[in-house]
């Protein structure tokens, strides 16, 4: 039987509460949300932390909800909480096609949000998400709140602009890419070995196009195949301003294919993560533009 | 029952076996075992709580081959809960740090020299509790020298290839074995006289068994009385113990091995690991008992693995695809050790049944076993001794000739099928199948599946998308297979110099309930259920009534255990014998009773009457009591019902059967999707269908399980990359269709009942279906399993991958 290393185990009472024992205590304490990546890497000893600091319970991380111009995204909201989330759903398809992939009801019922972006995982399926969706984190320390957008979230694999004693808060996505709006849409798509499997890759689109089917704004998260801060910003850059059509799409997904730089695993080998980066992000530009608008397809 | 919960009236859907009593005998039944497996009651290895009990846990090799240079396990020993820490020179002293295989050849059990796998038992440790034995194995420190592994099968023979068993004085290369069957000569005059001939190299990856429960025992030997008490996952609880026995020097009448639950076992619980081994050493020095519990990675990395046959199947015939001869070699990786669990005379197992269920007049194969830096094992996951690679190697061939012919793969199996009058069929490799109607099976098979119908799909489904270039590719794959289970016959086979007749006791208690105790042990199977359903339909007393009792040596007689699908022809033809002479005594009993002649009774199902008298008779319970009591019995009857048998079979039993699977593949993505699965199984007489089916089920799962996803590869330094369930991936429901379930029942002439086994039979004949069905559809002449994503997409660009290999 796999069994942790000896660890102390502390339940705050707020998020203050958190951050001062993650002071107190240091480098060798963490946060412990969900627990499904902590717990299974405590398990197999690659991970030993002294203490955990459980933040399960504060409210103040929960909920999901309209503020103003942006969704708030509390970092303790449950995968299966934000599947089930119908305001999430009708403003950002996409979240709602990531959460249905990921891993499967069980974990989904334990793992947070919060807890997805901070472990950043390369193959996480959320940080490519909310990449493409430009969202905000909102962190808190003892120096008080911060805000750092998606894109200078991650530092590189399971390191992120977190603080070792820091919380997560929330994340907010602005709503001028909501799919309330018309010509905006999202969609999320991901190729997988088996149900419940991490990603192969997976690709992340949004998309904004104005009445001439001009794209005004697009996010493209490339999810496992190694795209710098999980975007595709060369593929953004080359659809931005031009018309949404079948060979724009094609030359994005190209684009996007050349940028990253995906590793062999017994996912598979290089040059077919590469083809999937661009085959997904193709497909998923594909669907975003069909949600965006019905009548745009007949033009693709 | 309320009417708002009558089945059909609430939408529920409706129990199939509501209001119905326990059938008298065969048929559907609730499995008895379910109540208390369900309800979370069972009880497993890892439940068992012995007062003042310690913990084992054992240190691993991170290398696949390295020469141990010094362990130090001076750490580990100054830990304040730590009672005992074992290694390998420990074992050396007392003469047992290796011991003697199935297969004529010996393993570490804990290593002195070198560690020849990663993951490879290095020391054990023992500790008051399981957190204090892991944290104590990061105390031991071990210095090794690496040595260069020998990873791809193909090098071991290599000249330069380093000898992975240099302890043995003289050994200077890595080959085990050579071994042969079928007529040579012949075969090369057929492949010579062909109009045409296929041939393709295939491997059968190296895949586990991965039961839910991994392994673990709780060894607890009495100082005082000196009788060792071993609580153990054993599929077969005898055998352990005469290993046991034979291995640490207790006699038999002092071991008891007992097996509680078991959490499936697929042929991983049949062999005796050295965490065993160490535990019952520990309990020997510390004089408590000891527990020790796999965990994942271990059971992935160290039991029992299945296959790993690289194979070259040749196949001759003429130019409307009549079969004329097949020719196999085979490059059998066994790991570090020969450690197979299999008759001993068979070293390839049953694989030269690679003929398959075709009429094929000349066939030869030729298999070579070879030493790895990987772990030992090779027969488990369900593959009736190797009928598992026969099966997927003769169903591949065929495709690729159909393939190469330009013929259907359904025509080409219809020409070549063996018929109804050619049975009992001794093949060309000597077995002698006992009885089969494949044609009917077949046509069964393509006509649940609308098999002409499916064909136009295709046929259209191509057209548009040579036009549109979208959308995804239908494929149509095929399997016919044949099996061969219930080891066996006592001249022909044994296991360790144990001959595999099974014994059943039948005990009947003076009420007329009963008991039945057997030497096979169900790892999930019911037989609970089944052998109660046996004696039920011979003796008419209701399988509520009949205890079965399995999975402790005190109270089971010798047999070897449950594996190869051999329960119920084994088995449960030892308990058919055992409740017929149970019967023939009642008939005697019943005639003191009625003061008649035991030839004027008549048996009808749980009661004897006088012939042309319905009246004039006696029940099964009526005639119990009269055997317990006073009445004065008849010659022939000491007193009471009770019975044994010892069965040893005439013949294996070969179950058959048509599969055929419809997926969906992503051309652009590679993901495949199976849409449909129909199975035609004749498994001869069913006695619970419902269970058939279930094991059925289970099978088909391991079947798109290995063709999709399943399979334990390894780096060049050696590395596992299979080593959890992230890594190794099991199919879930998400993948599996609705099964469409279909049968033909054709006895076992040979057989008391007419049995044969189903254990598995749908893990043997399934995978071909599912890769024959994705390289039907995206028209690739052969890829190797496991067909994921990447591989598909790979085959599609003429780049099939190496899968037993790290992806480059
Ligand atoms: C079987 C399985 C399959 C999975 N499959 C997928 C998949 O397909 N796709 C996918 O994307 N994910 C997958 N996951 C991962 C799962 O989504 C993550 O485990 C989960 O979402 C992480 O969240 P958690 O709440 O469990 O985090 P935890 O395990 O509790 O924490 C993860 C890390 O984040 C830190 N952390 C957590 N919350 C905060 C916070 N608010 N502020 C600062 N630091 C914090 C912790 O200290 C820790 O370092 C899978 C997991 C399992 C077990």
């Amino acid at each position: 039987m796999q069994v942790p290393a000896h660890f102390e185990y502390q339940r705050a009472t707020s998020v203050e509460d958190a951050i001062a024992l993650l002071e107190r205590y240091g480098p060798e304490s963490r946060i412990v949300a969900g627990g499904h990546s902590l717990i299974p890497m405590m398990k197999l000893r690659l991970a030993q932390p002294e203490l955990l600091v459980d933040i399960n319970g504060l409210a103040d991380l929960g909920g999901i909800s309209l503020a103003g111009d942006v969704l708030r995204i509390g970092a303790m909201v449950r995968h299966a909480e934000l599947l089930a989330s119908v305001t999430a759903g009708t403003h950002f398809p996409l979240l709602h096609d990531a959460e249905r992939v990921i891993a499967d009801p069980v974990v989904r019922n334990r793992g947070t949000v919060g807890g997805s972006v901070c472990q950043a995982d390369p193959s996480e399926d959320l940080s490519a998400a909310f990449t493409a969706l430009r969202a905000t984190a909102v962190i808190e320390g003892s120096a008080g709140v911060r805000r750092v957008p998606m894109r200078e979230f991650f530092h590189g694999p399971y390191q992120t602009a977190v603080g070792p004693a820091e919380v997560l808060v929330e994340l907010q996505i602005p709503l001028s890419n909501s799919a309330t709006l018309a010509g905006s849409s999202s969609a999320y798509l991901k190729v997988d070995r088996r149900a419940g499997d991490w990603a192969v890759a997976a690709a992340a689109a949004v998309l904004r196009i104005d009445r001439d089917s001009v794209v005004t704004e697009v996010g493209i998260g490339l999810t496992a195949v190694g795209a710098r801060q999980f975007a595709a910003v060369e593929a953004e850059d080359f659809l931005r301003g031009r018309q949404l059509t079948g060979e724009h799409i094609a030359e994005a997904g190209d684009i996007a294919a050349q940028h990253c730089s995906p590793v062999a695993d017994q996912r598979g080998p290089v040059d077919y993560k590469r083809h999937l980066a661009g085959e997904l992000a193709r497909r998923a530009l594909h669907a975003a533009a069909a949600r965006a608008d019905l009548a745009i397809i007949g033009r693709l | 029952m309320t009417a708002a919960l009558t089945p059909g009236t609430s939408g529920r859907r409706p129990d199939p076996f509501a209001g119905h009593a326990s059938p008298m005998g065969h048929g559907n039944m609730v499995r008895k075992e379910d109540a208390r497996f369900l309800r979370g009651r069972g009880r497993f290895v890892d439940d068992i709580r012995l007062p003042g009990m310690l913990h084992g846990a054992v240190l691993r090799s991170p290398y696949a081959h390295a020469r141990i240079l010094s362990i130090d396990t001076g750490g580990a020993e100054s830990h304040p809960k730590v009672r005992a820490v074992i290694t390998g020179a420990d074992l050396e002293r007392r003469g047992m740090a290796w011991i003697p295989t199935l297969s004529h050849d010996v393993a570490a059990v804990l290593a002195t020299d070198k560690v020849r796998y990663q993951g490879q038992e290095v020391a054990f440790v023992v500790a008051e509790d399981r957190y204090a034995a892991r944290d104590a194995l990061s105390l031991i420190e071990v210095e090794y020298e690496p040595l260069e592994p020998v990873i791809d099968a193909h090098r071991a023979l290599a000249p330069d290839a380093p000898v992975i068993r240099d302890e043995i004085p003289g050994r200077t290369d890595n080959h085990i074995f050579d071994w042969e069957a079928g007529d040579a000569a012949a075969t090369e005059a057929a492949f010579a006289a062909a109009e045409h001939v296929s041939s393709c190299e295939m491997l059968y990856p190296r895949v586990h068994p991965a039961p839910l429960e991994t392994c673990g025992i709780v060894a607890d030997l009495d100082p005082v009385s000196g009788r060792l008490v071993v609580y153990a996952t054993a599929q077969a609880p005898h055998a352990h113990r005469a290993l046991y026995s034979g291995i640490i020097g207790i006699p038999e009448n002092r071991i008891r091995i007992i097996s509680p639950d078991i959490g499936g076992g697929f042929g991983n619980k049949v062999a005796i690991y050295p965490g065993y081994l160490c535990a019952v050493i520990a309990t020997s020095i510390t004089g408590a008992p000891v527990k020790w519990t796999e965990d994942r990675s271990e059971n992935l990395m160290s039991t029992s693995f299945a296959r790993d046959f690289h194979m070259r199947g040749e196949i001759a015939a003429t130019r409307d695809g009549r079969i004329q001869g097949l020719r196999v070699q085979v490059l059998a990786d066994h790991g570090a050790f020969n450690g197979t669990s299999q008759p001993s005379k068979f070293p390839a197992g049953f694989f030269h049944i690679f003929t398959g269920s075709y009429s094929v007049p000349a066939a030869h194969c030729t298999v070579r076993g070879v030493y790895t830096n990987k772990a030992p094992g090779g027969v488990a996951y369900a593959c009736s001794f190797r009928i598992t690679e026969a099966s997927y190697l003769v169903e591949r061939l065929v495709d690729v000739l159909a393939f190469d012919l330009g013929l259907d793969a359904a025509e080409v199996r219809r020409r070549n099928l063996l018929r109804p009058e050619q049975f009992p069929y001794r093949c060309a490799t000597g077995w002698e199948y006992d009885s089969g109607d494949y044609p009917r099976a077949f046509e069964l098979a393509l006509e649940m599946a609308g098999y002409d119908e499916l064909r136009r799909e295709q046929a259209r489904g191509r057209r548009t998308r040579a036009e549109t270039g979208e959308g995804t590719v239908m494929g149509i794959g095929l399997s016919f297979f044949t099996e061969a289970v219930g080891a066996g016959p006592r001249k022909d086979m044994d296991i360790g110099g144990f001959g595999m007749a099974d014994a059943a006791e039948l005990r009947v208690h003076p009420t007329g309930s009963a008991e039945l105790r057997l030497s096979c042990m169900s790892q999930g199977q019911g037989h609970e259920t089944t052998f109660a359903q046996i004696v039920s339909e011979e003796l008419g007393i209701s399988p509520d009534d009949i205890e079965v009792i399995e999975g402790d040596t005190d109270r089971t007689p010798f047999g070897l255990g449950t594996y190869g699908s051999r329960s119920t022809p084994v088995s449960g033809a030892a308990a058919v014998m055992a409740a017929r002479k149970v019967r023939e005594r009642a008939r005697l009993v019943a005639a003191a009773m009625l003061e008649v002649s035991a030839d004027d009774l008549v048996w009808d199902k749980g009661r004897f009457h006088v012939r042309g008298d319905r009246a004039a008779g006696v029940g099964i319970g009526e005639i119990a009591l009269a055997a317990h009591s006073g009445l004065e019995l008849p010659e022939g009857v000491e007193g009471q019902l009770d019975a044994t048998c010892v069965y040893n079979p005439p013949n294996l039993t070969f179950p058959f059967g048509a599969y055929l699977c419809v997926v969906d593949v992503d051309p652009g993505t590679g993901q495949v999707t199976v849409r449909r699965f129909v199975a035609v199984d004749d498994c001869g007489v069913r006695i619970n269908p419902a269970i058939v089916e279930g094991q059925v089920h289970g099978g088909l799962a391991d079947g798109i399980g290995m063709a999709l996803m399943e399979v334990m590869a390894f780096d060049t330094d050696g590395n596992h990359l299979g080593a959890s369930f992230m890594d190794y991936l099991l199919p879930t429901s998400m993948e599996c269709p609705s099964w469409e379930l279909g049968k033909t029942v054709t006895p076992s002439p040979h057989h008391p009942i007419g049995a044969k086994g189903i254990g598995e039979s749908a893990t043997v004949g399934s995978p071909a279906a599912v890769v024959n069905a994705v390289l039907d559809a995206i028209g690739v002449r052969h890829a190797d399993m496991p067909l994921t994503p990447a591989h598909v997409w790979s085959a599609i660009q003429g780049r099939p991958l190496r899968t037993d290999l790290a992806i480059g």
